[in-house]
């Protein structure tokens, strides 16, 4: 079987049914649609997140400072953060690129639950509806940040209630998802395609799903808490009546911290995929990197307190969550080594996704670095929610999560349309989205070192430097996605028709043409070699 | 493209469907957990208040619903292995009894919930306000718990009332028992978390 074989067949974006036009798409329970209608929802909501976060930035600019009320700030923070976790980082690589590629990868024809599959991304936009109504319905937009924090958001006369509510619908597709792709991975393999066969990113996803599956729920339950203690007070979260606010704080990182690692380990699986295929040779380390996702998951799962050193808890609990914390650096540090000596040595073809890759990794290590430093209690308590906090993360959940998903966009754009962009456009946007993205967060890092709050609507005028630094940083971020964003729609129409391996990948999904068919293989490959097995290692 | 022309071909995997539904069911636990959470660390908190509360409980109510939920649990495993065997008529008639049970268990609850309500024993009433923190938390978790249980219950007899009705028409049987199995799983679950319940509220005093 060959890509030839399947030349003359109609792809995956052409209907053959008797529906038409979007009402094909929402119907279809093709794995690769539901990834393409992820893709496309995911990153309108991006766009939405970035305006909001472009309007925050122009309010601490000097002269815009009374632009807008310090309430609509509050709003504005929320709704950035809501938007981009909830809709953007936590679903995005999973449920856009997982589903589109891990069915392929593994040399499946779908997804174990194709129409629960669907369901999922009903369940998605469902949430965002219903997130988006918090924003402009009943008494306005949530202005708790998004960690909706007690006892504030027990009081707080904002659309509270229905804004938890969309993250709690949220979860459910995330849930569903996550025993979707367990089971597909452990049901669908292609004969021969042993688990030390599997390409690096269907580990990573595998570690995610088990993730989702575990965290998810706490977090669920503590939203439903948080809705109950609003509408019947029932007492658990408020000191009042004896209940304990520390409690929501534990509760909900012990999602919300493993929820990072639902964000960041998709990514560094993408880009395990795109390193070997760029350097025409085998990862560096496959058991190594495979088994770190584990144990990122596992032990990304002990270290949710950090989150809460200045919140009272007891000198033992800090001192064994600081050390959890530093742990979870050692299998990522394994990762970025095993990426670098994957470099070493490699017959480099520098491409758009590989500039992309290498960026992730960059950025990622400063934000992950920035996050050892925090995981020390006394750096901590000094940087506890200060523009560092911020800046750190943001290195980490948009310098990783954010270009890893950028890298996998620009690897897989051929392969998913069939169409390829203009590379130099691309290098073109790259510019500016590197240096504004440095300008504005490690500025904001410094900000947060000299002793910037974050979430304060005025700052003091000896932060006025800082700030504009930022703000001009952030306009150059905005340039460069919307050229990366203009660049990819107009190859979308515009573009030359892919190849079906434009990179020279050995992975399954290379084998197919772009776009690929309908249930993705005319028969299901056997697999004789590890993944990333190139033929010039034959000759050598 | 249709969903007909996009199903993946006449794929049937019974494994893959319950190792599903077993997945699901990790993630139905991991909610309870964090009630479960909770409620740890107010007992160990209120020690006295929660033994107190605890007595405001029916214990004898208690332990009823736990024999009729345990025999409902054991009539869906019955109707289960009715439909293995192909007996159709008995399958109805156990998976009949479970309903039933369930309904009961339902009813007998919304008593024992109507007394809490009419002794002023629930969040937001004047009487419960009056008493030591520990007990307003106790009853607080108790609707909670008892809640979010009662919401699986009907739940779970939706489920099963849908099975039923699959099943009397033949479209469960000997050759595909698997979606009456996983119902069964569901109604197991929502069992065993009143296990659980029953010691932690009704045998707290």
């Amino acid at each position: 079987m060959s890509a030839l074989d399947m030349a003359g067949m109609p792809s995956y974006l052409e209907n053959t049914g008797p529906r038409k036009g979007l009402a094909a798409w929402l119907t279809s329970t093709d794995h690769k649609r539901v990834g393409i209608l992820y893709l496309v929802s995911m990153l309108s909501f991006f766009l939405v997140g970035v305006g909001i976060g472009f309007m925050m930035r122009l309010v601490q600019l000097t002269p815009f400072a009374n632009l807008i009320t310090a309430k609509t700030y509050n709003a504005l923070f929320t709704v950035h953060g809501v938007i981009m976790i909830f809709l953007f980082v936590v679903p995005g690589l999973p449920a856009a690129f997982g589903n589109f590629f891990l069915p392929i990868l593994i040399g499946a024809k779908d997804v174990a639950f194709p129409r629960l599959n669907l369901a999922s991304w009903y369940f998605y936009m469902s949430g965002a509806i219903l997130a988006m109504l918090s924003l402009f319905t009943g008494p306005g937009a949530p202005d708790t940040g998004w960690t909706f924090y007690v006892p504030f958001s027990l009081h707080t006369g904002t659309n509270v209630s229905l804004a938890v509510f969309a993250a709690f619908v949220l979860g459910f597709s995330s849930m569903l998802t996550g025993i979707n792709f367990i089971t597909t991975i452990h049901r669908l393999r292609a004969p021969g395609m042993t688990w030390f066969r599997m390409p690096l990113f269907s580990w990573s996803i595998y570690a995610t799903s088990w993730i989702q599956l575990l965290a998810t729920p706490i977090l669920a339950i503590t939203l439903v808490l948080v809705i109950l203690e609003r509408v019947f007070g029932i007492g658990i979260f408020d000191p009042a009546k004896g209940g304990d606010p520390l409690l929501y704080q534990h509760l909900f990182w012990i999602y919300s911290h493993p929820a990072v690692y639902i964000m960041i380990l998709p990514a560094m699986g993408i880009i395990s995929e795109i390193l070997p295929t760029f350097t025409r040779r085998p990862i560096f380390g496959y058991k190594a990197i495979a088994f770190s996702s584990l144990s990122i998951a596992g032990v990304g799962s002990l270290v949710w307190a950090h989150h809460m050193f200045t919140s009272g808890l007891s000198q033992f609990a800090i001192m064994l969550f600081s050390l959890l914390t530093m742990i979870v650096a050692v299998p990522s540090a394994i990762k970025v080594f095993n990426w670098v000596s994957t470099l070493y040595k490699g017959s480099i073809d520098f491409q758009p996704p590989l500039l992309f890759a290498l960026t992730f990794i960059f950025l990622f290590c400063i934000g992950g670095l920035t996050g050892v430093m925090q995981g020390a209690v006394a750096i901590d308590i000094q940087v506890h929610d200060t523009y560092f906090v911020v800046g750190h993360f943001h290195y980490v959940m948009f310098g990783g999560t954010g270009m890893a998903f950028f890298a996998a966009l620009l690897y897989w754009f051929p392969k998913m349309t069939g169409r390829m962009y203009s590379k130099k456009a691309i290098y073109a946007a790259w510019f500016p989205l590197f240096i504004g993205f440095n300008t504005l967060y490690f500025t904001m890092l410094v900000l947060g070192w000299m002793g910037m709050p974050r979430r304060y609507f005025h700052h003091l005028p000896r932060f006025n430097t800082g700030h504009d630094i930022a703000t001009v940083g952030s306009w150059f971020l905005v340039l460069g996605i919307l050229m990366l964003f203009g660049t990819l729609i107009h190859a979308l129409f515009k573009g030359e028709k892919a190849e079906g391996n434009p990179w020279g990948g050995v992975t399954l999904e290379w084998t197919l043409p772009s776009p690929p068919i309908a249930e993705n293989f005319l028969e299901i490959p056997t697999i004789t070699t590890g993944p990333y097995h190139f033929p010039q290692e034959d000759q050598a | 493209m249709t969903a007909s022309s996009h199903a993946p071909a006449v794929h049937r995997d019974d494994f893959a469907a319950k190792l599903g539904m077993w997945l699901f069911l990790v993630t139905e636990m991991v909610l309870f957990g964090g009630l479960f959470l909770a409620y740890s660390y107010m007992r160990s908190q209120y020690p006295g208040d929660f033994h107190r509360a605890g007595t405001e409980l029916n214990a004898t109510l208690g332990v009823t619903n736990t024999v009729v939920l345990l025999t409902s649990s054991l009539t869906v495993a019955l109707s289960i292995v009715a439909v293995q065997r192909g007996e159709r008529r008995r399958a109805l008639a156990f998976l009949g009894t479970t309903l039933g049970l369930g309904v009961v268990f339902l009813t007998i609850k919304s008593i024992e919930w109507a007394a809490k309500f009419h002794h002023g024993l629930y969040p937001g009433a004047a009487h419960l306000a009056t008493l030591p923190h520990g007990e307003q938390v106790f009853f607080g978790l108790y609707f909670t718990m008892t809640g979010l249980h009662g919401l699986h219950v009907i739940a779970g007899l939706g489920v099963l009332a849908y099975m039923f009705r699959k099943v009397a028409r033949g479209e469960i049987g000997p050759e595909r028992p698997l979606l009456l199995e996983n119902a069964g799983l569901y109604w197991h679950l929502v069992d065993v978390i009143w296990i659980f319940l029953l010691p932690l509220f009704y045998l707290a005093a």
